[in-house]
Formats: structure tokens, C-alpha cells, sequence
């Protein structure tokens, strides 16, 4: 099995799995780092959203092999104390219900505000389709969005 | 904050406690007569184990509520220790929750369904927090020579008025143990509560958002190997051969097993690629050639399944409810409406996929950790199944991603624990999203014949629900009796109140091989759909308002006429829409509650927009306003997903959807605003919160609809671009 050098949370991992492994279980299974989550294998769902380069993907269904040599953020790389500006609205509106999306929903969310700092409904729309809860807390991500935007400011 | 008690023994922990006079346990006792709980002074007792110990103040002063209800997002890990933390006078940030694994000193009720969490505990846990809150504070006065009336708690610790020194409860604890325990202590006024009825922040969610939490999924334990398991797509199948050649190939696999699914009276012959990580295994899975013997159900279609459920409409069935003299009544009535309602077959897909992790030691020894709303059960039946005594099984319960009836079911705890119990290694099986979509179990359709009778100055004199549908207890046992009322089938439709002189419910049960399960708010969410939208139907021939022929129907003081007024008054029913709008109104009360909703829509082009959605949950006491909301909330949403995505259908014997793509949910650019009022007016009559708001949302939406567009929608799911 080819070995692969890997950076999460700017840590250095070094990996010894099959080459089409999805980045998702190299995360899970052999980094041990469990915030990432699976929900369907097929880019669907969103539940294993992480940053490739601060841009989001979905972790189900990229090979580890496309992940080497760059920059991984996870769930738990996004802030030291639960206190990135996401996690703060996330927590002052109380939106994860059973909570197992709730990790690909805020990376998708993290990413949203870095490119769009004021993002309006459809830009919420557009960059959180992805993302499915089946609790149903949606109304409350798009709340939350629109807070932490203020708290940014 | 602690979120299990995955790490600890309980028994020796309980022992070193005691051994170390950690200070007071105050618990409900279970020993008592049918498990009924009584408040018992737990810190001498000699078989701690007979005992719930649900609070522990240890000499540290590190105080322990456990949970007995497994947080599925409903929110029990707070509402649940805040109803013992409230009388107890601590802050739930004094307090390391834990959770209970279905330990016999726990009692019956360890598990999250039927909306009951709160309602069940509502009092007897109160008492057991007031119980210790009296102790400490007799201790405190006692030690000060004061009398006890100068005395009270706060924030864990006890205040002398006067002189305003006070104790902790970790200096208390010793003393308040060798106190008689109070058995009828003094509850709160509800006036001067500081978290019950409030808006108090979850102590699960900063975990939840920020990966912390402990999921089943989650859970590696020492020398554990994975499992991906291999199902015959057909159900009802059997198993010939399989060659596990290829599969052996796969790097890093290490075994295949058979092993066989348990669910309800089936049983499914699986086979097991076990690797040593969980990709491998599921590679393994791939490439296994199974051979199956289809026994002719291969032929099995929705197409042909549904249109023998219309045929059956014919018979008569079962009665369920009678009252009056329905057949007369309709023969003779001026005015007669009937309609044929359908509903679809539907997946729970909660996010988080089946999984276990099982440990089989020591010969007969089992540990499981799980995502699961049934602790208690699991712990009495797989003690039955495999022989060995209650006490050797212990069950961690890790936050589960989601339940919605699904995990009420064991299902995948035996496959992990027949294949540890073969290997004698700990495994962790994990389902794909395939296997939870193809493979069920799933909440069954029901249609309805109904039929309605009008007076000549338009009342509703007659009323007749007729289900038609397959049987969840006929998936659960053998030997179903079709000859007997199917409560579960009927569900509701005999509870509502809607004051009609003759009306009569039956049940045709329609024989499947399928396995079906409860899924959020059971039966209710079709059955409300049939009969709340045919209501609409026979106000609109009656000529009449929905709202207003409603309120005729309810002369009586009742839950259901206050939340219809609830209704009325919030969404201002009585006021015009705009031109192209139309709306809905529709309620149930089943089981778990009552809830309600108006929906306003508009067309767009050949579709419709929800444009507003408003809720009206009916609840007598709340114990966490906030989370009763984001309940309805997802109510709304899963019931949306029910009422206009594909749901389950067959061809050829198999699920002809397989993962998200085609069995869709709705996603947040589809979901509109639901506006929730909640009813509570303090009542004795607790009522259920995480399945009222499924059922009227369906009927709401199409009568809504229909009064947009003139278009009357009887059959589920449906598009909403389509109209
Ligand atoms: S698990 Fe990757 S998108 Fe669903
Ligand atoms: S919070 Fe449960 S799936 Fe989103």
C-alpha cells in the first residue's frame, strides 16, 4: 500500500492505505479524528464536508491519493475553543438537533462567509443545497448564517 | 461535559462510591410493585444494584444526573436531567450527565419513543431531585444547629439566611446520606422555576458543533475489526451459495461470515466480509458472489402491490370504531361525498447510517456500543437470544444521528453481535447508505376509503375511514390475527373530536412479505392525511368555511377546538389573501399529541409555492419552549420530504431507490418558514412533542392547495411543480 503524507488541522499525517481509500476514511479510520462524518459514499449528503485548501469538498468521494501534499481542515481544525463566529450563532440559536450533519453543515458554512461575507438567501441556497439534515433544522442554518455574518462585522 | 458513562463499570463504580462514603445517592427504586418508582434513599442500601441511582453527589462535591432517555436531537440530554437539576438547586453547568444503558436499576422506561420522554418523568423525577435538595438542606441546618426554616439551596449549595453562610453540596453529602429520605418532598412552584418552561441552551449542542460528539459511528475500541455486510436485494429470499474467493483477495480483509438479520418475525440470511478497516471491508462486500434462491418473489412490484390494496377497499374489514348507525345514515342522507386517499412506503433514513460496535468475551459477556432509542430492550432481548444472564450484557448508547422510529429496531446490534460472538474479536459494522434505503425495514402506506354524509343545512351527520393497509404487528409476529382490530393501523382516526352522530372506522389488512417499522408519528402521518383532507372535502360541498365547518363539528370544550382557534388567530384565517393564494388548515390528535397547522400557498405557473406555515403544538406543561419549536420545525420538514419526494417503491422485488440521489430529501432551498405557537396552559395532561407536528402538515398543504387551484390531491407524494 503506497504511503501518503497528508495535513490536517496543519498537522503532518503519514498514511499507509489503498490509493482510491476516500479521504473520508483516512480522516476516520486512520487519522482518528471522528468529526467528520459518513452519510451516503456519493457526494449527497454533505455529512463529510471538509476544507481542501479552504475550499469545501466532499470527503466520501475523493481519494486520498488527490489529498497529499495539501492543506485538510477539519471540523476540528475551524477554531481551538468552539468559538469561531459559525459556532457561536450555531450555539446562540440552538440548531443541531440529533447534531450528525451539523459538522459538514458548518464547514460548508465556514466557507460560505469566507467568500461571502453578507450573504444573502440565495447565496445561502446555493452554497448549502448540499448539505442534507434530516432533522430538519434548516431554517435555523440560515438564521445562524445571517448572525454570524453580523458577528464577524 | 461527560456525555456517557462508556469508560466506567458501573457496578464497581457504584461499589467504590459506597466504599468510600462518596455521600449521598438518591434514586427512583424499581424494586417496588410493576416497576411503579418510589423515591428511596439509596447511599446504604445494600444491592445498589435492585436501585436507579439517577443522582450522585460525590464528596468532591462532582454531582451526576443520568439520563434514562436516549438523545436522538429531541433533546432529552436537557430536558430530561433538568427536571431532577430544577428541584435539586443546581445549574445543569454544575452537572456531568450521563446515560443510562438500560441497567435494570434504571426501570422500563430507558428508551426515546411515543413522544413520552418528558411526559413520563415529568413528576417522579422532579421528586427525586427535591428528595436530595430536602436532605442536603436537613444536613445543613442540622450541622449549624439553625432552624431548618432559615435555610435554603442554590446553585449546589446551602445558604443560612440569616447569617448568609453556607455549605457546599459536596460537604453535605455524607451527613444528608444518613438522613431519612423525604418520600413526599416539596415541589416548586412552577413560578419559581429557573429552567423548567425556559428557553435553557442544550449542554449536546457546543458538542455538536464542533465534532466532539460521540456518535455510535464513532466509537473504536481496542483490537476491533470492521464488518460490511452483503444483502440479498430481493426480500424473502434465501441464500444458496456465496463465493468469497475475490473478496478474500482485498487487502487488509480477514474473514467472510454468514450471519442472519432479525427483524421482527424475519429472519435474512447476510454474509459478512470482515477486514481490518472499514473501507476493505466494504470493498470485500463488493466483489462477494452470493447465489439466491428469489422463491418467486422477484415478480413483487409497487404497481401490482397497490393496486391489490385498492381491490381490497371492496371488503369490509374490521371495525375499529362504531357509533350510531353510520350505514343508515349515509343511505339516506341528502348529500354524500366519498373519496380514495393513497399514501407511499417510506424510508427513516436518519444521517447517520445503521452501526454497532460488539464485544463478545469471556464466553458469555457482551458489551455493545450503539446508536439506539431502546436500551431497556436490548438488554432484556438479546439477553433471551443468546442465552445469557441480563446482568453480563452492558450497553454504552452514544448520541444517535437521528432516530425517527428506526432505531427502535435491533436489527443491526445482532448482526454485529452474532459476528463477534463467531470471531471473538470486537466489530464495528457499519450499513451504507444503500443498504438503509433497499433493505427497510420501512413505515408502511396505507389508503383509505372514505366516505361522509351532509344534512340538508350542510352538517356533517356521518363519517365512515376505512385503511387498507399492510400491518406492523403482522411484521412483528407470526401469527397475526386478521380476524382482530389493528389498533396501530387505525391510529387516531377513533380519537378525533370532531362531535359527528354516526361514523364508523375499519381496518383491511393487506398481507406483504415486506418488513415494515414505526416511523416518526406512526400511522398518523397518512392516516391524518386521508382523513383531515376528506373533512375539507365535505366542508367544500357543504358550501362552508374549512375553519368554520370545523368549529360547527366542535360544540364541546376540547384540546382539539383550542388549537383550531389557536390556529385561526395566529395565521389571521379571517382575513383576505392575495389574489392566486390559498389556504390550508388541518390538526391530529393521536397518541403522542395533538398539533395543527395553517399553510398559505400561491401558484407559480403550474406549481406552488408555500409561501407561509403556521404550527400550533398543544402541550399542557413545556419543559424547554426552544426545543419544543425545533421540533415542529423538523415535524415540518420530514412530513414536506413524506408528502412530495419519491418514498419507496418496488420492481422486481427489490427497492427500486437506492442512496440520496433518488430517494431525495427536502434540502434548505425548498424549505419555508414555520412559525411555531405553542399551547401550554400548565395542565396535568402532558402531551407528547417530537411527532405532533408530522400528521396535519400533509393535509394542511393540499387542502391549502386545493383552495388556491380547485385541485383536490388524494394521493401521495406529489409534485409541487406539477399541480
Ligand atoms: S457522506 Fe459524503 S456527501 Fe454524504
Ligand atoms: S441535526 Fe440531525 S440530521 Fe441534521
Amino acid at each position: 500500500m503506497p504511503v501518503y503524507e497528508i495535513n490536517i488541522n496543519n498537522k503532518p499525517y503519514t498514511v499507509d492505505v489503498e490509493t482510491n481509500m476516500p479521504l473520508l476514511w483516512v480522516i476516520r479510520d486512520f487519522v482518528g479524528l471522528t468529526g467528520t462524518k459518513f452519510g451516503c459514499g456519493i457526494a449527497q449528503c454533505g455529512a463529510c464536508t471538509v476544507h481542501l485548501e479552504g475550499n469545501p469538498i466532499r470527503s466520501c468521494s475523493f481519494p486520498v491519493a488527490a489529498a497529499a501534499g495539501k492543506k485538510i481542515t477539519t471540523i476540528e481544525g475551524i477554531s481551538q475553543n468552539v468559538d469561531h463566529a459559525i459556532q457561536k450563532a450555531w450555539i446562540e440559536l440552538q440548531v443541531p438537533q440529533c447534531g450528525y450533519c451539523q459538522s459538514g453543515q458548518i464547514m460548508s458554512a465556514v466557507a460560505l462567509l469566507k467568500s461571502k461575507p453578507s450573504p444573502t438567501d440565495a447565496d445561502i441556497d446555493a452554497a448549502m443545497q448540499g448539505n442534507l439534515c434530516r432533522c430538519g433544522t434548516y431554517q435555523r442554518i440560515r438564521s445562524a448564517i445571517h448572525r454570524a455574518a453580523e458577528l464577524i462585522k | 461535559m461527560q456525555q456517557t458513562s462508556s469508560n466506567i463499570n458501573r457496578r464497581r463504580f457504584i461499589k467504590l462510591t459506597g466504599i468510600t462514603g462518596a455521600g449521598l445517592i438518591v434514586g427512583l427504586s424499581v424494586s417496588g410493585k410493576n416497576g411503579i418508582a418510589a423515591i428511596a434513599n439509596l447511599s446504604n442500601a445494600g444491592e445498589l444494584y435492585e436501585l436507579t441511582p439517577y443522582v450522585i453527589i460525590e464528596k468532591s462535591g462532582a454531582i451526576t444526573i443520568y439520563n434514562d432517555k436516549p438523545e436522538i436531537g429531541q433533546g432529552t440530554f436537557q430536558s430530561i436531567p433538568s427536571l431532577i437539576a430544577e428541584e435539586l438547586e443546581v445549574l445543569l453547568s454544575q452537572v456531568t450527565i450521563k446515560q443510562t444503558g438500560g441497567e435494570k436499576k434504571f426501570g422500563s422506561m430507558q428508551f426515546a419513543g411515543g413522544s413520552m420522554s418528558v411526559r413520563s418523568s415529568y413528576t417522579s423525577l422532579r421528586k427525586v431531585g427535591a428528595s436530595a435538595k430536602e436532605m442536603l438542606v436537613r444536613a445543613a441546618s442540622q450541622q449549624w444547629n439553625v432552624p431548618l426554616e432559615e435555610c435554603y439551596a442554590a446553585e449546589a449549595k446551602v445558604f443560612h439566611r440569616p447569617s448568609g453562610k453556607y455549605l457546599g453540596y459536596g460537604d453535605l453529602a455524607e451527613a444528608a446520606a444518613k438522613l431519612e429520605v423525604s418520600k413526599e418532598p416539596k415541589l416548586k412552584d412552577p413560578k419559581d422555576f429557573k429552567l423548567l418552561g425556559k428557553n435553557v441552551q442544550r449542554p449536546d449542542i457546543p458538542l455538536k458543533s464542533s465534532g466532539k460528539a460521540i456518535f455510535g459511528i464513532d466509537v473504536k475500541v481496542p483490537g476491533m475489526v470492521y464488518a460490511s455486510v452483503a444483502y440479498c436485494p430481493v426480500f424473502g429470499a434465501k441464500l444458496l451459495s456465496y463465493d468469497a474467493e475475490t473478496s478474500q483477495k482485498v487487502k487488509g480483509v480477514i474473514g467472510v461470515e454468514r450471519c442472519e438479520r432479525i427483524f421482527g418475525k424475519y429472519k435474512y440470511d447476510v454474509v459478512a466480509v470482515i477486514a481490518d478497516n472499514y473501507w476493505a471491508a466494504y470493498q470485500g462486500r463488493k466483489v462477494l458472489t452470493i447465489k439466491w434462491d428469489y422463491k418467486g418473489k422477484e415478480n413483487f412490484n409497487s404497481k401490482t402491490f397497490e393496486q391489490s390494496l385498492r381491490d381490497l377497499a371492496k371488503k369490509d374489514g374490521v371495525v375499529a370504531h362504531n357509533q350510531g348507525d353510520f350505514d343508515k345514515t349515509f343511505v339516506a342522507a341528502p348529500t354524500k361525498v366519498e373519496a380514495f386517499y393513497e399514501t407511499p412506503i417510506v424510508s427513516h433514513s436518519p444521517i447517520e447510517p445503521m452501526n454497532c460496535v460488539a464485544s463478545w468475551y469471556d464466553t458469555n459477556k457482551l458489551e455493545i456500543w450503539v446508536s439506539t432509542q431502546v436500551p431497556g430492550d436490548i438488554i432484556d432481548s438479546f439477553a433471551k437470544a443468546y442465552s445469557i444472564p441480563e446482568e453480563n450484557i452492558k450497553v454504552n448508547v452514544l448520541f444517535n444521528g437521528g432516530g425517527f422510529g428506526r432505531r427502535l429496531y435491533n436489527d443491526y446490534i445482532h448482526e454485529a453481535v452474532q459476528l463477534t460472538k463467531k470471531i471473538g474479536k470486537p466489530v464495528k459494522l457499519i450499513w451504507t447508505r444503500e443498504d438503509d434505503t433497499q433493505q427497510g425495514p420501512f413505515r408502511p402506506m396505507t389508503f383509505s376509503a372514505m366516505k361522509g354524509a351532509l344534512s340538508a343545512d350542510g352538517k356533517a351527520i356521518a363519517f365512515q375511514h376505512k385503511v387498507i393497509a399492510p400491518s406492523l404487528d403482522a411484521s412483528e409476529k407470526e401469527n397475526y390475527d386478521v380476524t382482530k382490530p389493528d389498533a396501530n393501523m387505525t391510529e387516531g382516526i377513533n380519537e378525533q373530536k370532531y362531535e359527528i352522530a354516526n361514523m364508523k372506522n375499519l381496518y383491511v389488512y393487506a398481507d406483504s412479505h415486506l418488513p415494515f417499522a414505526a416511523w416518526r408519528a406512526v400511522t398518523s402521518t397518512t392516516l391524518a392525511f386521508a382523513h383531515e383532507s376528506f373533512i375539507d372535502e365535505m366542508a367544500v360541498k357543504a358550501k362552508k368555511d374549512p375553519m368554520a365547518f370545523r368549529m360547527e363539528m366542535l360544540t364541546k370544550d376540547s384540546d382539539t377546538k383550542n388549537v383550531l382557534q389557536k390556529l385561526r388567530e395566529v395565521s389571521g384565517w379571517d382575513k383576505p389573501l392575495p389574489a392566486d393564494w390559498g389556504r390550508g388548515v388541518a390538526q391530529y390528535e393521536f397518541f403522542a399529541g395533538l398539533g395543527g397547522y395553517v399553510i398559505e400557498v400561491s401558484k407559480k405557473g403550474t406549481g406552488i409555492k408555500i409561501e407561509k406555515v403556521f404550527a400550533v403544538i398543544d402541550l399542557g406543561t413545556v419543559v424547554n419552549p426552544d426545543t419544543v419549536k425545533a421540533q415542529v420545525e423538523g415535524a415540518a420538514t420530514m412530513a414536506l420530504t413524506a408528502a412530495i419526494k419519491s418514498g419507496i417503491t418496488f420492481d422486481k422485488g427489490q427497492t427500486v431507490q437506492t442512496n440520496f440521489h433518488n430517494n431525495q430529501l427536502v434540502r434548505i432551498n425548498e424549505m419555508p418558514v414555520v412559525e411555531v405557537h405553542i399551547l401550554a396552559n400548565g395542565g396535568p395532561n402532558i402531551k407528547g412533542v417530537g411527532e405532533p407536528g408530522l400528521p396535519p402538515f400533509a393535509p394542511a398543504l393540499c387542502n391549502a392547495i386545493f383552495a388556491a387551484t380547485g385541485k383536490r390531491i388524494r394521493r401521495l407524494p406529489f409534485d409541487l411543480n406539477k399541480i
